[in-house]
Parts: structure tokens; sequence; C-alpha cells
């Protein structure tokens, strides 16, 4: 996809800047102090260092399934879509009834008496996760139709502001009692968390047992959650452009009137790619809610607005970005976390943020800026 | 009697906005005298609401004050962003860290004061003094350059910023301890800390504390003002989230005990009264309104209009915008020092990005920029989801005040989805009325939208 | 034209709302303001704290109220920040004219509502504040009408180092701690005093905020360390998570906490082997406590129509309420200025034990200490003050 600047800058070749050096020796200063912090650590104690990047990289996994509807229909419509985060909430909550209450992901035990008990709990899994998806992807629809579409033609901001009324009123309306309910709720997974530890080989870490001392460890749910999320990448990648409507949905990001012009039917594409990043953001809240197993209405914002920000530092609009750009978030995270302090992890990821926009204004994957015709 | 308070809500909102129709109807007019007379019968009204009691009660009682008070620290806020947003263009989401900044800036001035330590005045005082004095020198030495990158002007102002920081710090504390005695302390207090002294020292808190988040603005704006405009809009939300979390930790990372962290700052003197929220909005009503009709209303305005012709124009883009953004930033810091001398408490929960969303809702509400919008909205919009919507579901029963916050996102929702272009859209009163200026953003962007949507 | 729209609009409202005005009511009433954080960061908490009082509000208008006044409930948010609160607290101040509040549940709130109601001489009493300036001015003084149904931060953390200390017989613990948030900040650092001066070390100090779902960085800083204890004196959302994790790491060392854990949604699976000090057990055989539970369950549903079960929060709401009515029914006059004295010299026998207040209005009750073990919440010490 395509970012269409709105920002020109000038292309003239002007004399050299100067004083430029004082500028590069703090971004050099900068960087040698982040470099340092990281490298000594790693002398320091590499097993815990590699500890942090496998936790890194599985908020890091996790912020890119969210990134992609972000990148996606900010891309098209130029929405910062701040209801997205509220879809993967309800997408979290769908799957949470689907197992704790009607025990969806046991139809295949019921359907069929003499499966593998393997294949039933995959089977099952997955149902689960479509079912949000569909759900998620209902919901998004009906919330572009309402909500965004009448505002097409009206100013930007108009839409931000409804995205923020959205997201508000899935969070408190999800609160009331009769709805999701305001509560904590732990959430029962519908499979078990195996877990390994990696010293002289792989091991299984058995119920209760401590993992010796200097091993990695990481579990099941991290290995679904990279897998799930790098198809998504691929199907993506192959979905924008391989396919029809893909083309389409790049046409359309590209420039609007020209492609109604090309026969284009601009609304179904951009509610098509809604429905898209609001199916990857339902799978996305059914994994995190199985990875860290507990629920609640105001789910979504943080990871939301964390995964916006990757999106922003990869480049908007750029699928690959937003994935390069979740990774990077996840680790500055998992790293500042276990390195510096918890309270400092915002701030260091938004001084990354502004560094990279500083010295990439368009992100690290961002199409250069280009002069509005 | 529980639908008359209903009833009275509704009337509360109806008369304020025409109470601020009147106003700034008598502070448009030709004459001087009604022009005074304006502002003094202004001011006179609510006074003697607030105060004269009538039959055993004031007219507007404590709970009307506080929404008043809080309404005229949102006004305060919203014109800032509004400036920097509805006229200038630039998405900004930091507005509330700024407020935040003003707001622990003074309470933490006459916090100490009261307590006898004169060094909270007097290195805010002296430090944003130098800092001026460094952002000024800087600036003269960067002009003779050409083309300077905008990271390496940051580092010299970083680094100007922070030995004049040192400087203050150790002038003021050398002053601040020769004054002691005359302070006292906070269970026997001295000479100055009458309640005359405290409302000149409230006063320059209030001062020093937009002017600190202002300088603090010029810092942070200089480099991200040249991000584009969601970019930009983005790394100031983070700048929001980073100052919440310096709340946070304010004992911890930070040197300031007495601000507690997020166990919230207690014992700010409640300094704030009608008078001066009144004449704070009102300074900063008339400041917005007269540079906006002057030659750098234009450039600001025309940086939002199209930035290529503005250039051509030969107007400096980025100190255009670096202009508006610091005085939005300073209005934002005013606001803040009177919203924490109102409530005497200051918690880390109420700078929040979530909360901080809300001037950016009530600008839009107004109508972009427009003045008149952002002031009538501010009051509106608390009055309504702080006053009517309280009082109404209150008599509901139990279960209705958990619908408060469902039912403020659709109205939200409905009126963007009928009016987007804001309550009042175009219409300035009386005195906010700015000639010259035709507002074609949202007409343009409406076309250019229209056609490609 | 558009004035006349205005205007006839203006009027058909004043008629329709006119036309239902409710007539008056025949018995004397006596309302007290619940200030609960219905919506805002956790709206959980809120419902849960409303619920508890308006039980013990209905209990008392079954028996026929307090001096023969029926009790009338009201209702507001206050989410748990600052200006709502401030915004509610003069609401029902000056608009209802209450005279008792039982609220806010946040100390961030709490604060601010407690200056406007002791300047305006309202009694109010707070069920689940712990920071010590709820009830004592920045002067250093006790406002004479607040008051609070919890224990304040010292004792908690005091007797959950004592109990690591002594009946764990722990040598060293690990402290995790949200450092935005009050409550935690101020057991942890109790705990860690009460610790250390009792000989123990505290082998690491990690802080997470609320919002964090992710604490592989803090477990993986915990697996390293080993301590004997990991001190978590957190809400059980948070528990939760952590616990959860902290099995998944395959980290062994016990956790303990504060009466924060107390909920039905506590996952016992994951914080098994935990001990958490706690007003009561709900093994009591009390009758307080058997029919404090009973009655709470067959007025609330969950959304499945199950009972709730109260947690802390609804507890203290519910002991803080009985409170503030019982001192009325002693003051025998609906008059602050008598209540708060009576409340001040008060005995009375809640859900979570004998109950009098100190001299900084802090209650005076003992606590119970809990360990989760096979899916329940047992029973494990009593510490007395």
């Amino acid at each position: 996809m395509q970012k269409v600047s709105s920002q020109p800058s000038p292309v003239i070749h002007e004399p050299k800047a100067s004083l430029a050096w004082i500028g590069q020796l703090f971004l050099v200063a900068v960087a040698l102090l982040a470099l340092y912090l990281v490298v000594s650590n790693l002398i320091k104690n590499p097993i815990l260092f590699t500890q942090f990047v496998v936790s890194g990289l599985q908020l890091g996994f996790v912020y890119a399934m969210i990134a992609l509807g972000y990148t996606m229909v900010y891309g098209i419509v130029k929405l910062i879509n701040f209801a997205h985060g509220d879809v993967f909430m309800v997408g979290a909550f769908v799957s949470f009834y689907a197992v704790s209450r009607f025990n969806l992901h046991k139809w295949p035990e019921t359907a069929f008496p003499g499966i593998s008990e393997g294949l039933a709990v995959v089977i099952g899994s997955i149902t689960v996760m479509l079912l949000s998806m569909i759900v998620c992807v209902m919901m998004a629809v009906t919330i572009e139709r309402v909500a965004y579409k009448p505002l097409r033609d009206a100013p930007r901001i108009a839409a931000l502001i409804t995205a923020i009324g959205v997201s508000f009123f899935l969070e408190f309306f999800g609160a009331l009692n009769f709805v999701f309910s305001p509560r904590f709720i732990p959430y029962d997974r519908p499979f078990e968390v195996v877990a390994w530890y990696i010293k002289d080989g792989i091991h299984r870490i058995t119920e209760g047992q401590a993992p010796p001392d200097n091993s990695v460890t990481f579990s099941n749910i991290f290995i679904i959650i990279v897998l799930a999320s790098i198809l998504v990448q691929f199907f993506l990648q192959f979905l924008v452009r391989s396919t029809k409507i893909g083309i389409a949905m790049r046409a359309t990001s590209f420039d609007k009137p020209a492609a109604r012009l090309m026969g284009i039917e601009v609304d179904r594409v951009i509610s098509f790619t809604f429905a898209v990043g609001a199916a990857f953001a339902g799978l996305g809240g059914v994994l995190y809610a199985i990875a860290y197993s507990s629920i609640y209405t105001q789910l979504g914002i943080l990871p939301g607005l964390k995964a916006f920000v990757a999106a922003v530092l990869g480049g908007i609009g750029s699928i690959p970005g937003a994935f390069v750009g979740a990774l990077i978030m996840g680790q500055a995270e998992a790293l500042t976390m276990g390195y510096i302090s918890t309270p400092m992890r915002d701030a260091v990821a938004f001084t990354i943020l502004i560094i990279v926009l500083l010295v990439r204004p368009t992100g690290i994957f961002g199409e250069p800026e280009k002069e509005k015709a | 009697m529980e639908i008359g308070f209903l009833l009275i809500s509704i009337i509360k909102i109806v008369a304020i906005i025409a109470y601020l129709y009147g106003l700034f109807w008598a502070m448009g007019h030709s004459s001087k005298w009604v022009k005074i007379g304006g502002v003094v019968l202004g001011f006179a009204i609510i006074q003697a609401a607030l105060s004269v009691p009538i039959g055993g009660s004031t007219i507007l009682n404590n709970f009307d004050s506080g929404l008043l008070f809080q309404a005229c620290t949102m006004a305060m806020v919203a014109l800032g962003l509004n400036l920097i947003y509805g006229f200038n263009g630039q998405f900004s989401l930091g507005q509330w860290g700024f407020y935040g900044i003003g707001a622990y800036t003074a309470a933490d001035i006459t916090f100490r004061w009261v307590n006898g330590d004169a060094s909270g005045l007097f290195v805010v005082g002296i430090g944003v003094i130098l800092g001026g004095i460094v952002i000024w020198l800087v600036g003269g030495f960067l002009r003779k350059y050409r083309r300077v990158p905008v990271l390496s002007s940051f580092t010299l102002y970083l680094v100007g910023s922070i030995i004049a920081g040192a400087v203050a710090l150790f002038i003021g504390k050398s002053i601040a301890q020769g004054l002691v005695g005359m302070l006292g302390t906070a269970a026997s207090p001295g000479p100055l800390n009458s309640p005359i002294a405290m409302q000149i020292v409230f006063f320059l808190a209030i001062v020093f504390a937009g002017i600190f988040a202002a300088e603090i603005s010029f810092l942070f704006g200089l480099p991200v003002l040249s991000l584009g405009s969601d970019y930009f809009g983005i790394a100031t939300l983070g700048f929001t989230i980073v100052v919440n979390v310096l709340m946070v930790n304010s004992d911890t990372i930070l040197p300031f005990p007495e601000m507690k962290g997020g166990r919230g700052m207690i014992g700010i003197p409640k300094l704030t009264t009608w008078f001066w929220a009144f004449l704070f909005l009102l300074a900063v009503i008339v400041i917005m309104r007269n540079i906006i009709r002057s030659s750098h209303g234009r450039a600001i305005l025309s940086v939002r209009e199209d930035e290529t012709a503005a250039r051509a124009m030969g107007i400096d883009i980025a100190s255009t915008k670096l202009f508006a953004f610091v005085l939005g930033s300073l209005f934002a810091g005013l606001g803040g020092a009177v919203y924490a001398h109102y409530i005497g408490f200051l918690s880390p929960g109420t700078f929040t990005f979530l909360v901080g969303f809300n001037p950016m809702i009530i600008v839009v509400f107004g109508g972009l920029g427009s003045m008149t919008g952002t002031v009538a909205a501010s009051f509106g919009w608390i009055f309504f989801l702080e006053g009517l919507l309280r009082v109404l579901l209150s008599q509901m029963g139990t279960e209705a005040p958990t619908w408060r916050f469902v039912l403020y996102p659709i109205a939200l929702l409905l009126l963007m989805l009928l009016r987007p272009q804001g309550l009042l859209g175009n219409i300035e009163w009386g005195f906010l009325k700015v000639a010259l200026v035709k507002r074609t953003e949202l007409a343009q962007e409406a076309s250019e939208t229209a056609a490609s949507g | 034209m558009k004035s006349r729209i205005v205007l006839s609009i203006l009027v058909l409202l004043t008629v329709v709302l006119a036309s239902c005005t409710p007539a008056a009511p025949a018995q004397k009433e006596i309302k007290v303001a619940i200030l609960a954080p219905l919506s805002g960061p956790v709206p959980t908490f809120g419902v849960m704290t409303r619920d508890g009082a308006l039980a013990a509000i209905d209990e008392w208008n079954a028996k026929g109220g307090v001096l023969g006044m029926k009790i009338v409930p009201i209702v507001e948010d206050s989410q748990c920040t600052p200006d709502p609160a401030v915004n509610a607290a003069n609401k029902v101040i000056d608009q209802d004219k209450v005279h008792y509040i039982v609220g806010e549940v946040c100390s961030k709130a709490s604060i601010p509502v407690s200056e406007i109601a002791n300047a305006k001489g309202v009694v109010q009493i707070s069920p689940t504040s712990t920071n010590p300036d709820v009830t004592v001015g920045s002067d250093g003084k006790v406002k004479p009408y607040i008051f609070r149904a919890c224990f304040i931060d010292p004792f908690q953390g005091q007797v959950g180092a004592k109990f690591a200390m002594e009946n764990l017989g722990a040598k060293t613990a690990f402290i995790m701690l949200d450092q935005a948030n009050d409550y935690v900040k101020g057991l942890a650092e109790f705990f860690e005093k009460s610790f250390t001066e009792m000989g123990g070390t505290i082998v690491g100090k990690e802080s997470y905020t609320a919002t964090d779902t992710d604490f592989s960085a803090i477990l993986a800083k915990i697996a390293e360390a080993k301590p004997d204890v990991v001190y978590l004196p957190d809400y059980y959302n948070i528990v939760n998570l952590v616990t959860k994790q902290a099995k998944e790491k395959g980290i062994t060392s016990p956790f303990i906490g504060g009466d924060g854990w107390d909920s039905s949604d506590l996952d016992t699976a994951a914080a098994d082997g935990g001990y958490f000090t706690n007003h009561y057990s709900p093994e009591d055989p009390r009758p307080e406590v058997q029919n404090f539970v009973k009655a709470f369950g067959e007025k609330y549903k969950d959304e499945q129509g199950n009972p709730k079960v109260p947690d802390a929060l609804a507890t203290l709401a519910y002991d803080a309420t009985n409170l503030l009515l019982t001192a009325i029914q002693q003051a025998g006059a609906d008059d602050p200025a008598k209540v708060k004295d009576a409340m001040a010299g008060i005995t009375y026998n809640g859900v979570s034990g004998k109950i009098t207040f100190d001299p900084n209005h802090n209650p005076v009750k003992s606590a119970t200490i809990l360990k989760v073990t096979e899916g329940k919440v047992k029973f494990e010490a009593v510490v007395n003050p």
C-alpha cells in the first residue's frame, strides 16, 4: 500500500546544511548509549537476555497482528481507527464465551467420538478462532457502515472522534452487567499450555518443577503465536499482491477517484479492508487471551495503542513495516522492562519512534514522501 | 423536586451559553465603556451568584461552581489546542501533558511556599527567565547559519536549557535559603505567608507554570513538528504518556517527594477563585483573538491552508508552527495551574492519555477554528456530562449511573454524524468575529474526500 | 426561526418533566450517597462496592430502616478519578443534601472528596481507600468526619511480612509492585520495611503497570533470584496473570498478597500455594459472615444466573455501610455531628470481625491469613493487631 504524503518537502538541491555534525553527534551518543546498555547486559548474562528476547518476540508478534488492521485501514481511508483495539477485545470475549459457556472447542469429540485427542484439540481451537474472527468481521463492518461511512466526506477529524466514541462505547457498554460484565475474568484455555526449557537440548517442564538454572523457557503458545502471525503476514502479502481484491485495495489507497473511474467499487473495498483487519484483530484477541488468560473490557486499549505506534514506526500503510515495527516495539518493551524499569518502557518506545521518524520521516518501510499533484 | 433539578441543569446550560454570548457581545462593542462595563458585569454576575445567598442558599452551589471552574480550565486548554489544531492544522494529542506540567509546576511552587520553602518559586522563576534568555541567544546564534538540521538546533537548545536549569537551581536555592525566616513554617507562617502575599505568589506561580510548559513545548516541538501531521499526532500522544509516567514516578525517578508519585499530591492551597479563573480565561481569549487577528495569526492560518503557498509568500513554516504550538501549550499550562489550585489535590490519574482526548473532542465539538465554539463547547460539555447526565441518571435508580459512559459516546457519535463540522461550525460571536479569514480547510478537505471517497 | 424551535423544545421539556414529578414521599427519608467508579478504569470495583453497600441498605430497610426512616441510596459514578469524584461529591452534598457518603473506592478519588465532606460536615466512610491521607489532612490532623472500613497499608504489609518470616520461615523475598497504585505501593513499602527489620533480605523489587499483561521479564528475574517468597499485593486481576505465567515458567516460590486477592474471580489453580491477608474467611461459621454471603448471593446474580460471591470490595462496602447506619442508630438523630462522634466510639461486629476506630479513624480489627489450595481458599491463621 502507498503512503500519500500530506507534507511536501522540497527536493531542490540546496547548499549543504551547516552545523549538521551537532545533531549527528547527538544521535550517535544516543545510539551508543542504547548499544552499550544492550551489549553490556548481553555479555553479563546471555541466558537472561535470551529469555527477555523470547518474551519480547511473543509480545511483538501479537502487536504485529493488531498492527496490520491499523496499517491497512490507515493506508486506505487515512483514519486512525481507535476502535480497532476494542474489536480485538471483543474477539477475546467471543472466544471466552465459546469455550467456557458453550464448550465449542469440544465439538469434534462429541461429533466424532473416535477422533484422536490431539486432532480434536486442534480442530476445536481453530473453530473457536474462526468464530471469533467471524464475529469481529461482522462487528467491524457494522461499525464501518454506521459510524465511518457517513463521514467519508466530512473532515478526517470527525471520523477520528467517532472512532474514539465507538471505542468508549464498546468498552463501557461491554462493561454493563448483562453484556460482558465489568469483571476481570479468568480465561479458560481451549488447550493445555506446555512449556519447555532449553539447556542441553529441549526438555519439557513438568508441573511444579522449576527449570534448571541458566535455561531459556518457552511455551506452545509462543510457538502458536509466532506461527499464526507469520502465516497471517504471508496470507496478507498474497492477498494484497496477487488477488483481484488486493489490487483493488492498493489502487483505492493510491488514488480513490481514479480507482472509482477504473470501475472499482471503492466502498466495498473499504469495507473489505475493515473486515480483513478485524479478522486478524479477532484472531489476535483469541491468541492474546490464551497467552495471558485474563480478560476484561478495557483489555484492548493498550495493545491497540502499542500496535498503532508499531505500525507508525514501521511506516504506516506498509504491511511488512507493521510487522517489523511490531517486532521492534516488542523487543524495546521487553528489554526496557528487563534492564531499565517497567515504567520507563513507554518512554523508551516513544523515544525510539520519534528518533526513527526524525531520521526517516515516513517510518522504516514507509514509501518516501512524494509531491502532491 | 428531583425533576426540578433536572430542569435547572438544562436551564443552566442555556444560561451559561447566553452568558458567554452576552460577554462576547459586550467585549465586541465599539464603545470602550460598554466593553469595560460588560466585562465587569460579567464577572460580577457570576461572583454574586456564587457568593450572595438568596433565601439561605446561593444561586450557584458548590456543585455548579466546581463545574464552572473545570469548564474555565478546560476552555483554556481547548483554546490552546484549537490554536494548534484548528487554526494551525497540527494534529496534537500532547495538550493534556502540558496541562499536567502546568498543574504540577504551579502546585509545587505554592505548596512549597506555604510550607516555608521559597525555592520552588525562585528556581522555577529564574529557570523560566534564564531558559527564555538561552532560547533567545541560541536562536540568534542559529540565525547566522543556513539550513541548520532540526536535530542540531534541538541539541543546542537542549544543552542550553539544561545549563540554564542548573544555574537557576543553584541561584534559586541560595535565594530561598535567605528567605526561610520570612516565610516561617506551615505551623507558624511568617510575614511573607500572609493572604495578600499568597495571592501574589499564586499569580506568579500560574504565570511561571504556563511559561515553563511553553518552554518544554518549545524543546519538544522543535524536532517533533518537523514530522508529518499524523506522525506528529502520535509523537505528541507519546509525550502525554511519558509525562504521565513521570508523574507516577515523581518521587522515585524525579526528585519530588512532596508530589508522592501515584499516591497523589495533597495539601495544595485552594487559591483559585472565580476572579482568577475569569481573569485568566479572559486573558487567554483576548491574547488568542488578538494574535489571530495579527499578521502572526494570518501566517498561522496560511500554514494550515497551504504550506507550499505560505512558503512562497515568505512565511517561515517551521517557526510559525512552533509559535502556535508553544502558545497553545502556554494556555494549557495556565489552565493546569488554575485547575491545580481549584481541586487542591493532584493525581496522575487525572492526566492519563485517555482523558487527554477530551480537549480534542471539545475542539471538534465546537468547530475547528472557531474560538466561540471552543469556549461554548467547553462549558456545554462539562455541564452536560458532569452536570445534566449525572443529575438525570442518579434519579433513575441504582443501576443507571453505569450507563453514563454508554450514553456519552452515543451522544458523541450522533453529534458527529449530524454535524461533522462541529456544533457552532463557522459562527463566531461578537468580540471574536475575526475579519479577513475564511475557513476553507474544511470545505477543501471535504471536496477532496468527496471526489475521492 | 431557530430560537423559536429552541424555545418550543424547552417549553415541551418543561411540560413533560413537570408532569412526571413524583409524589412527595410520605415516610421520612434518610439519604446515603454511594460514590463508586462505575465507569473509568476499574468499573468492576465500583459495581462490587455498590452492590455491597446496597445489600446492607436493603437489609436495614427490610428491618424498618434506621430510626424509623427509610434509607434512600443515591448512587453516583465517580470514575476513580479526582474530578468526577469531586463533582459527584459536590452534587450529592449540595444538590441532594445528603449527610452521609459511602465511598470512594480509590484513594486518589477519596482524598479530594474527604476534604469537601469534612469542610461541609458530611460523614464519609470509605470502604477501601488505604492511603493514610484519606483520614488525616496534610497538616497532620485527623479529619473529624472521615472514616474508613479497611486496613491501612502498614498493617497488612506488616502482617504479611511477619507471616512470611515466622510461619513460612522465609529469609529472602522478592517484591512486585505497581508504582501508580497507591494501595499496592503502600503494602509493598511496609512489607519491605517489616521484612528487613525482622532480619530478612529483599532480593529484588520490580515494578509494573496496571495495564501490563506480560510479566515474563520480571518473572525471569524472579527465576534468577530464587526468593523464598514473592510479595505481590495487587488485585486479583494482576495476581491471576502473574501467578499463571509464573506457573508456566516453573517458578515455585510461594506468592503472598493482600486483601485485593479476595475475589471469586481469583484463578485458584494459578494462585495455588499462595497466601493472602484478608478481613475474614468464607469458612468462618460466624452468622455475620454466613448471612452476608447468603444474602449477597440471593440478591446478585452473575450473567449466568449463579449467585455472586462477594469479594473484598463488596464485603468492605457492606461493613462500611453497616458501620455508618449503626452509628446513625446510636447517635439517635440524623445529625452528622452526632453521627461522627458515635462512629468514633463505635464497637461493631461486622463481617470482617469486631471493629473499633483508632484515633486516626482507622479500623482496629484482626486480619485473617488465607491459603489458596486445591481450588479453594482455606483458613490458615488469625493475626491480631
